[in-house]
């Protein structure tokens, strides 16, 4: 059998032309709610298409109208099958002291790997600075850390005026761009199977374990402490985060660690699964890097005698406590 | 689903087969240009308006200056795609549009992800590693998407072809006249050869005397050499007359009325 296209054409058209205006509608106003008798009609009128496309590729090979019907179809096709679960109204509070926390905790092997990480860099830092003082030139890239130790604290502690006033704000939002930008790679390279995320962890665990035997070594770990803490205990933990979220989102590539979901054969139902939970790990972190910008401009360059170092480091303890208990406590089981 | 060279064909729960065209490279990055000049225009309208903040503190105003353009050049992606369907400026000017590699409704979490992982496909410079992932992925995805699951299709509006001025209502079609006739040929015809007449019988103003003369030929014969209808029928008819009278017997299933060869006989003298 073959169609009449033109006869065809002429009365499905006005179906399709109405199907096309309620697409343009939902397309073009993402708040619009439709009526009970709209959506109806838009199921009706998607298999009324659907099922034209079907008799148009099989008694028909005329290109034009195909086409013209296959991106109708498509178009509706998304608009009737929801992907999975409908989105809830997001409500900010219950997602950062609730959800977020609940997360992470979910989470809590991938965490424990970024942290180990972290751990070996540091280690491999400060071995390799212990053994060779010289390395640090090779290891770190801010020329502000090539100093010794001494030097600096006394340059910090004998400062008389103070070298960010009028920039407090500036510093601040460049640390916490840069902060979030940093993490957000962190998490992205876990496109990489986690090759760069390891990566980037561990490198700055090296940067880490070599500051710190630096000025471990010079005798200076008051210092090293009141300057790191009250914004490290914030920032390097997000950091983790980040590494976290990149680390979920390559098991899910790769498929390993998936004992908690062993029907999740395809790489894309378990991309799907864990994307709501990187996405929260992502925001998270930002809001904790945007705190620790604010302290790190703000505290943690002040050093004593403007602050003293038991306040910073009693701060930076507290911070710690805090971070802590929201992240294995908050939000319940 | 599979992906065929430069198309996802997705088949729905009825059964029914659709074909989403996949965006190329190249309309893609020049989305992304028109975008990027986008960011920079509201980043710099921004700062406008933040010298408002700045009589009253100069840090403040380029603190506030820095976050913004950071949150605009990372939230523009993510709003856009989310208040139009997968579409940004960039990419409604080029028709492409962000769509689920399932056909599915687009998640915002989907749409946050593949935004958020720009950070890795533009690196080192220009989406270069986005780019060859495009490139060799099936799917022309890069990073972010294959991660999100998401495909980038283009998305032209189309037109309806206009067949009904070709007016195929003929009173007196000969070939009908011989029913069993007709009804062969209306089993052997393939939607090919439909459509190749069609094409043939609506672009005939544009082809030169000639060309028209030997189309109509070859259709003919196309036809003939599927039914061979009686010589005192199809003695009168020219070859495009042939091929509009089958063209009408194929596609209207045994309705016509059949001329009278007495009638036709009259019209002829």
């Amino acid at each position: 059998m073959i169609l009449d296209l033109a006869r065809f054409l002429q009365t499905e058209r006005p179906y399709w032309d109405e199907l096309n205006s309620l697409l343009d509608q939902i397309e073009n106003d993402r708040f619009v709610t439709l009526s009970l008798h709209q959506l109806t009609r838009l199921e009706y009128l998607y298999q009324r298409a659907a099922s034209a496309l079907a008799r148009l590729s099989t008694f028909s090979a005329e290109p034009n109208s195909r086409e013209f019907l296959e991106s109708l179809v498509a178009r509706a096709y998304a608009e009737c099958h929801p992907n999975r679960a409908a989105a809830q109204r997001f409500q900010p509070l219950h997602w950062f002291f609730s959800t977020f926390p609940k997360t992470f905790r979910r989470h809590a092997r991938a965490f424990a790997l970024a942290v180990a990480l972290t751990i070996a860099g540091a280690a491999f830092g400060w071995s390799v600075v212990a053994a060779d003082n010289d390395a640090k030139r090779t290891i770190m890239p801010f020329p502000g850390l090539m100093q010794s130790p001494a030097e600096r604290v006394k340059q910090e502690e004998s400062a008389k005026t103070d070298r960010l006033s009028g920039h407090k704000g500036t510093f601040s939002a460049q640390l916490m761009t840069n902060n979030i930008k940093v993490s957000l790679l962190t998490f992205a390279l876990g496109a990489t199977w986690g090759i760069g995320t390891t990566i980037l962890l561990f490198y700055n665990g090296v940067i880490l374990g070599a500051v710190a035997v630096d000025y471990v070594y010079g005798g200076q770990v008051q210092f090293l402490l009141g300057w790191l803490l009250p914004h490290g205990v914030i920032e390097i933990p997000a950091i983790l985060i980040a590494g976290q979220a990149g680390f979920v989102l390559a098991s899910a590539l790769i498929g390993w660690g998936n004992s908690s979901m062993p029907d999740l054969s395809t790489r894309r139902t378990r991309l799907r699964t864990v994307l709501p939970d990187v996405l929260t790990l992502a925001g998270g972190l930002t809001v904790m890097l945007v705190w620790a910008g604010i302290i790190e401009a703000f505290i943690s360059q002040y050093h004593y005698p403007v602050l003293p170092y038991s306040w910073k480091i009693a701060f930076g303890v507290l911070e710690l406590a805090g971070l802590t208990l929201f992240l294995s406590r908050a939000g319940g089981a | 689903m599979t992906a065929l060279a430069n198309a996802v064909v997705i088949e729905t729960p009825e059964g029914v087969r659709f074909r989403l065209p996949l965006a190329g490279v190249v309309s893609r990055f020049l989305a992304w240009v028109i975008d990027v000049l986008a960011i920079a225009t509201i980043s710099t309208i921004i700062g406008k308006l933040l010298i408002v903040v700045g009589w009253l503190t100069a840090d403040g105003m380029v603190a506030l200056s820095l976050l913004a353009y950071f949150a605009v050049s990372i939230g523009y992606g993510i709003a856009f795609e989310w208040l139009w369907h997968g579409q940004t400026p960039g990419k409604r000017v080029f028709s492409l549009r962000v769509m689920d590699a399932n056909g599915l409704k687009l998640k915002a979490s989907q749409i946050a992800v593949r935004n958020l992982l720009r950070s890795l496909d533009s690196l080192p410079f220009l989406y270069l590693v986005g780019g060859i992932a495009a490139l060799l992925s099936p799917r022309q995805q890069r990073l972010g998407d294959l991660v999100a699951t998401t495909i980038v299709v283009e998305q032209r509006r189309l037109v309806l072809p206009d067949l009904l001025r070709l007016n195929l209502d003929e009173k007196f079609n000969s070939l009908a006249s011989i029913p069993h006739l007709a009804a062969r040929l209306r089993q052997q015809i393939t939607p090919t050869l439909v459509e190749l007449s069609y094409q043939a019988l609506l672009r005939r103003n544009e082809l030169t005397p000639a060309v028209k003369l030997q189309v109509f030929h070859l259709l003919a014969e196309r036809f003939r050499s599927l039914v061979k209808f009686p010589d005192e029928i199809t003695a009168g008819l020219t070859d495009e007359r042939y091929v509009r009278n089958a063209l009408q017997i194929a596609l209207t299933s045994g309705r016509l009325r059949a001329a009278r060869p007495h009638a036709r006989a009259v019209i002829n003298l």
